[in-house]
């Protein structure tokens, strides 16, 4: 579910449709509140086999998010340490594969490539920018956190996140939208 | 000769590495304050407004300022006069890691084999590189160096027939390339000179020189103030939202090389600047 908050920022609440994903545009600043899954590099590389194998998932992805990022331990009392995004580059090749099983978001830095950005439009899913480096500011917006499969992968285990208000930035939408090409588009000076 | 035990050694890696991932050097607070005023980028102001916040509440929170907390990157200055005892040096250093990350609450990510790829769950062993220097004291300086933005450095042997404006041009390549996955706004070190593996030693120590002091040399530090200007016309900007400030400092050491060569080693570093010295 997405709705537009008075203050211009879009609400985003998953699981999402296609239509509430055709609502977003690249440059749109969102506040996500739900469930996000957390899986990087190491999770990744064992979900892939089994999607390729048609196998089930120790998650259901279908209409959720994946948060790219491996969180450092909590202190003890807190909910979790530190939590920022990891390029999520380097995701990409296992990304079209789960947006082909339904996943409709990603969240993470940097770019990603032409057959992300492909597979995007055809499965009408999205990318989210989270701010690299903002790892224990982001920690705020963690309400709950649970191991919920390859434990021992340790920070690269999957995670099922509770948060609130989590702040993102549309960095690739489903239309062929790229706000880092859109950014350097306006900034970049002829004489650099 | 000088004795300097082993455990002191332990005791104060510990530390360096526990206050380099709470607590950003003023330099780099200051390097924030400077960009918010003259970022045009409102979504740019944004992200280093939260960086700033982000900085003051992982000092007041004794978090890590990123999760990622690095690869441990430590350069020892070893007086010849110092006599090491009660255990090696590079034993000891490991040892203040292993405690600085695992008493700190900082994240392991280091993998034992980059083939079996299994974390070691303590972050060990750090990369240490040795000089032996004269004098009675020994200086340890700490670098917890980001995995996302080390992907991004680059290396490339130009020819003397390039020179100086080849040198410009790829260090300029080097921060384009990078774009938003490096974390921007970016701190480059640069080593120009010596061979393959001393130009990128070079290009790791320039990080730990006080942001936006210059080399000593006038002639390389006016090769890093132009190099900076033309960083920040790229329009990539905080976070690569687009904006001026993609770059805060480039960092140049230079080093003799065979006449032959001109190797360019160019280490990126992201805003999570974080680096510690101690002398004992």
């Amino acid at each position: 579910m997405i709705k537009a908050a008075p203050d211009g920022i879009k609400e985003v609440t998953p699981p999402l449709s296609d239509t509430d994903v055709a609502s977003l545009k690249a440059g749109d600043r969102v506040r996500i509140s739900g469930v996000l899954y957390t899986a990087r590099d190491a999770a990744h590389a064992r979900l892939f086999p089994l999607v390729e194998q048609g196998k089930p998932l120790p998650i259901e992805v279908r209409g959720q998010i994946i948060y790219y990022t491996g969180p450092s331990p909590a202190r003890p009392g807190a909910v979790v340490g530190s939590i920022g995004p990891t390029t999520g580059g380097r995701m990409d090749k296992f990304t079209p594969a789960l947006l082909a099983l339904g996943l409709k978001g990603t969240i993470g830095k940097g770019a990603r490539s032409q057959t992300v950005k492909d597979a995007l439009r055809q499965h009408t899913a999205v990318y989210f920018g989270a701010i690299g480096g903002a790892g224990a500011i982001l920690s705020q917006f963690v309400k709950r956190l649970e191991v919920v499969a390859y434990e021992d992968l340790g920070t690269e285990a999957i995670r099922r996140l509770e948060v609130e208000g989590f702040p993102a930035i549309v960095v690739n939408d489903c239309h062929g939208g790229d706000l880092y090409e859109d950014g350097v588009r306006a900034f970049a000076r002829e004489d650099a | 000769m000088r004795d300097v035990d082993a455990s002191a050694i332990v005791d104060a890696i510990k530390k360096l590495c526990m206050e380099a991932n709470y607590d950003l050097e003023p330099d780099m607070l200051r390097a924030f304050d400077r960009a918010l005023a003259t970022e045009r980028s409102a979504a740019g102001r944004q992200v280093l407004q939260t960086l700033k916040d982000n900085a003051r509440m992982a000092q007041t929170k004794r978090m890590p300022y990123c999760q990622d907390t690095g690869v441990v990157v430590c350069f020892v200055e070893l007086g010849q006069e110092v006599h090491l005892t009660g255990g090696g040096l590079d034993d000891a250093i490991n040892e203040g890691v292993r405690q600085g990350y695992t008493e700190g609450y900082l994240r392991a990510s280091i993998v034992r084999s980059p083939f079996d790829r299994v974390n070691t769950g303590d972050n060990t062993p750090a990369v240490i590189h040795v000089d032996v220097v004269p004098g009675a004291t020994l200086k340890l300086s700490v670098m917890a160096k980001g995995g996302g933005c080390e992907n991004r450095s680059k290396y490339r042997m130009l020819t003397p027939a390039d020179g100086l404006e080849g040198v410009k041009g790829w260090i300029l390549e080097c921060v384009r390339t990078a774009g938003p996955d490096a974390c921007p706004p970016l701190i480059v070190g640069v080593g120009v000179g010596g061979t393959f593996e001393k130009a990128a030693i070079l290009s790791k120590k320039a990080l730990f020189r006080e942001l936006g002091s210059p080399n000593p040399d006038p002639a390389i530090g006016a090769v890093e103030r132009e190099v900076l200007e033309r960083a920040n016309r790229l329009g990539i900007g905080p976070q690569g939202y687009g904006g001026d400030t993609t770059a805060f400092g480039v960092h140049i050491l230079a080093a003799p090389c065979h006449i032959t060569s001109l190797p360019v080693a160019v280490t990126i570093e992201c805003h999570a600047h974080r680096h510690k010295e101690v002398t004992l």
